[in-house]
C-alpha cells in the first residue's frame, strides 16, 4: 500500500497577524514558512498508518521551488520519498488538477490523506476536488482510522457535534483532524537522510496535463477592521466583580 | 438572478445555519428556491417555503438519511440542471463544504468558500473572506455559472418565519450507489450546542489545571445557565481535560458567537485565529498580564475557580434560571 501525504507550505501560525495585504495580494511573503500544521497532523497520519499496516508513506506539495524544505520536513518525520510539483499558478482546482495527475502517474496510492484546511488559504475545499479529480471517495474530518487494507478501509469521522463510523472501498482519500495524531519529532538519521534526498521535480508538462485557468479572483486585499478593544476591568470580591460584569453584559445584550 | 439555496438537514431536522443561507439568498434579490435532501423532511420542506423560498425543491429518500457527498452531489447537480439556477448558496458546514466543492469542481466553476458577506453584482457574486486565518480580508469572484459560495455560519440572520407557503416540488433521488457506509453514529448529548452555532461560549483553558474535572464542572454550569456552548483551548484538549472536539482556534474550531467568556486561557495567536471575531469578548485570568485581556472588551483579574460560580450564582439570580 503506498498513503500519499498532501502538504502545503504556509505561514508560521505565530505571524499570520504579519502578513500584510500587498503580501497576501502577491504571494510574496516576509514571514516564516513552515508545514501546514493541519498537514503535520496528515504526515503522522500517514506514517501512522504505514507503520500499522505496511506499506510507504510518501509526501507531495504543489508550489515554487522553496517548498523542497517543507517537503525536506516530511521525510525528515519519516516518509520514505516526496515529490515536488512545481507550480505557483493554480488555483486549489488547478491543484487538484495536479494532485490528480500526479497519483496517476504514480500509479500505486492506495490512500491520499491531506489536512482538512490550510492556514492561508482556508477553504478546507481542496481534498473533495482532488476526490472528483480521481472518481475516489472522500472522507473528510477523519480522526481516528479503525482498519485499513488494499481493499478498504474504516475510520471515525467527525461530522458536526456527531462522531460517525464509517466504511470506504480503497483507493480513497482522506482528510484528516487533529486528532489523528501528534506530529512526531523527526530524528536525528532522518533528519541526515532528508537533507541528502534526492527530490523529484515534476512540471505540469511531466504530467501530462494543462494548469487549468483559475477560476477564482481575488481583490481588495485587506486588514480586517481593528478590535477596539479597551478592556474593562471589574474589581471587589468575587460576587462584586460578577454582579457587574453580567450587568455590563446585559447592558451589551449579549445575554 | 435565481438561487438555489442548499438546506441541510439531519435527521429530519434542518441544520439551523442552513436558514442563515436563505437569509442571505433572499437578501440578494431575485428569485430564491430551496433544495432539501434527507428523509422525512416534509416539515423541513415547508418551513423552507414559510421562511420565504418561492418553490421547494425535495429529495426524501431513506437512503439519503445521513449526509452522503457523492449521492448528495449527483441530487444537487441533477437540480441545479432544472431549475437553471444562476446561484448555489450553502451554510459552510463541514457537510456543506465538501458539497459546494464537489457541485463547483464537477462543473468547472469556482467555489466562494466560507464568507463572511455576500451581494451580488451584475448577475454574478461577490464574497468577502477571511484568509490567513482571519488575518486577511478579500473579495472574491469566480467564473462560472451557476456562482457557488458557502457562508460562514452565523455570518448572516435567518431567513424570518413568514408564514408564506410554497410549491413543493418532489424530485426522485439520483440513480447513484453509494461507496461510503455508515456503520454507527455516536450523536452529541440531546442539548449540547454546537459551538459554530452557539451565540454564548464559555471556554475553559489550561488554568484549570489544578482541578481540571471541577474547572470544567464550573465552566459548565455557567454554560447551562447561560445556554452557552462550551469550549476549550488546545492546552485544555492537549493535556486531556476535554475532547478535541471542544476545541476552539487554528487547529480546531473557528467560531463567532456574541459572548466568549475565556476562563484560564491566555490568548495565544492561535487561539484568537479562532473566536477573536467574537462580538464580546470576557477574560477571566489571574493573570492581569495575559494577552487575553488586549482583545477582551471585559475581564475579571482572579481565580476562576472562584469567578466562574460567582458568576453562575449571578446570573442564576438576575437571568431567573
Ligand atoms: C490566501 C490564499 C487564499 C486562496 N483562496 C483560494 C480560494 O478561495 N479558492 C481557490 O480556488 N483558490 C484559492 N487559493 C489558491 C490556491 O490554489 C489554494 O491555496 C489551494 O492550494 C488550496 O486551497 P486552500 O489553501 O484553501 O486549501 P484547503 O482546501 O484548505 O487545504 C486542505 C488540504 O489540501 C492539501 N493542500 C492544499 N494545498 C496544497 C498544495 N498546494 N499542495 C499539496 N497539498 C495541498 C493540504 O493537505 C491541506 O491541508 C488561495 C491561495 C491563498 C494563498
Ligand atoms: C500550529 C499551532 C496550532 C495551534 N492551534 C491552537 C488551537 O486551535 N487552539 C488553541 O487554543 N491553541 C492552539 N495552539 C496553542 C497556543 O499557541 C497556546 O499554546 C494555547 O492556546 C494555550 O492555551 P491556554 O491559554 O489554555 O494555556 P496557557 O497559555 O498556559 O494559559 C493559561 C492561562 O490561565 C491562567 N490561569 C492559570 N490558573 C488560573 C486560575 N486559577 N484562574 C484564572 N486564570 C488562571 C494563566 O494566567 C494563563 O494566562 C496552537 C499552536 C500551534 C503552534
Amino acid at each position: 500500500m503506498r498513503y500519499l501525504i498532501c502538504i502545503k507550505q504556509t505561514p508560521d501560525t505565530a505571524e499570520l497577524p504579519k502578513v500584510k495585504p500587498e503580501e497576501a495580494a502577491s504571494g510574496r511573503l516576509s514571514v516564516q514558512l513552515v508545514v501546514n500544521p493541519w498537514d503535520e497532523h496528515a504526515l503522522e497520519g500517514g506514517i501512522r498508518m504505514m507503520e500499522t499496516y505496511g506499506g510507504e508513506a510518501s509526501a507531495i506539495t504543489v508550489g515554487g521551488e522553496d517548498a523542497i524544505e517543507r517537503l525536506r520536513s516530511a521525510l525528515a518525520m519519516g516518509c520514505k520519498d516526496a515529490t515536488l510539483v512545481k507550480d505557483t499558478t493554480a488555483d486549489a482546482w488547478g491543484v487538484a488538477t495536479l494532485l490528480a495527475a500526479a497519483v496517476r502517474k504514480m500509479g500505486n496510492v492506495t490512500y491520499v490523506i491531506t489536512g482538512q484546511m490550510t492556514v492561508d488559504g482556508n477553504s478546507g475545499t481542496l481534498p473533495v476536488a482532488l476526490g472528483r479529480a480521481l472518481g475516489w471517495p472522500v472522507l473528510t474530518g477523519v480522526a481516528r482510522v479503525v482498519s485499513a487494507d488494499e481493499k478498504g478501509i474504516t475510520v471515525e469521522r467527525i461530522v458536526g457535534q456527531a462522531r460517525h463510523t464509517v466504511t470506504a472501498p480503497a483507493p480513497a482519500v482522506l482528510a484528516v483532524v487533529k486528532e489523528i495524531g501528534e506530529p512526531r519529532y523527526p530524528t536525528f538519521i532522518n533528519i541526515r537522510k532528508a537533507a541528502r534526498a534526492e527530490i523529484p521535480v515534476w512540471t505540469p508538462a511531466d504530467l501530462g496535463v494543462k494548469v487549468p485557468v483559475p477560476v477564482v479572483h481575488m481583490s481588495d486585499f485587506r486588514k480586517p477592521p481593528a478590535r477596539e478593544a479597551k478592556v474593562v476591568l471589574f474589581n471587589g470580591t468575587p460576587d462584586e466583580a460578577a454582579q457587574a460584569l453580567l450587568d455590563a453584559l446585559l447592558a451589551e445584550k449579549v445575554l | 438572478m435565481k438561487t438555489l439555496v442548499f438546506i441541510e438537514t439531519d435527521s429530519g431536522v434542518a441544520v439551523g445555519s442552513s436558514w442563515e443561507a436563505l437569509g442571505k439568498a433572499l437578501s440578494l434579490g431575485g428569485e430564491v428556491e430551496a433544495l432539501v435532501i434527507g428523509h422525512a423532511v416534509e416539515a423541513v420542506a415547508a418551513e423552507a417555503g414559510a421562511r420565504g423560498a418561492t418553490k421547494v425543491y425535495r429529495i426524501d429518500d431513506p437512503s439519503r438519511a445521513l449526509f452522503d457527498l457523492e449521492l448528495y452531489t449527483e441530487d444537487v447537480k441533477a437540480v441545479l440542471a432544472e431549475t437553471n439556477a444562476d446561484a448555489l448558496l450553502a451554510s459552510h458546514t463541514g457537510n456543506g463544504r465538501d458539497l459546494a466543492a464537489a457541485v463547483g469542481f464537477d462543473l468547472g466553476v469556482g467555489v466562494i468558500a466560507d464568507c463572511l458577506e455576500l451581494k451580488a453584482e451584475d448577475g454574478k457574486l461577490v464574497g468577502t473572506r477571511p484568509i490567513y486565518s482571519g488575518n486577511i480580508l478579500v473579495d472574491v469572484r469566480v467564473d462560472g455559472r451557476p456562482q457557488i459560495a458557502t457562508l460562514r455560519p452565523r455570518a448572516a440572520a435567518p431567513a424570518p418565519v413568514t408564514g408564506a407557503t410554497a410549491p413543493i416540488v418532489d424530485v426522485a433521488p439520483a440513480a447513484a450507489k453509494a461507496r461510503v457506509q455508515v456503520q454507527a453514529v455516536e450523536r452529541a448529548e440531546t442539548g449540547e450546542i454546537s459551538l459554530t452555532d452557539a451565540s454564548i461560549i464559555v471556554s475553559g483553558g489550561r488554568g484549570v489545571a489544578k482541578d481540571p474535572d471541577l474547572g470544567f464542572k464550573l465552566i459548565r454550569e455557567l454554560a447551562q445557565v447561560l445556554g452557552a456552548a462550551v469550549g476549550a483551548s488546545r492546552a485544555a484538549v492537549d493535556a486531556g481535560f476535554i475532547p478535541y472536539k471542544y476545541q476552539v482556534g487554528q487547529t480546531g474550531k473557528v467560531v463567532r458567537p456574541d459572548l466568549y467568556i475565556a476562563c484560564g486561557i491566555s490568548g495565544a495567536v492561535q487561539h484568537l485565529a479562532g473566536m477573536g471575531s467574537s462580538k464580546v469578548i470576557v477574560a477571566i485570568n489571574k493573570d492581569a498580564e495575559a494577552p487575553i485581556f488586549s482583545v477582551a472588551n471585559y475581564g475579571i483579574v482572579g481565580d476562576l475557580f472562584e469567578i466562574v460560580p460567582a458568576l453562575t450564582r449571578a446570573a442564576k439570580a438576575k437571568l431567573n434560571r
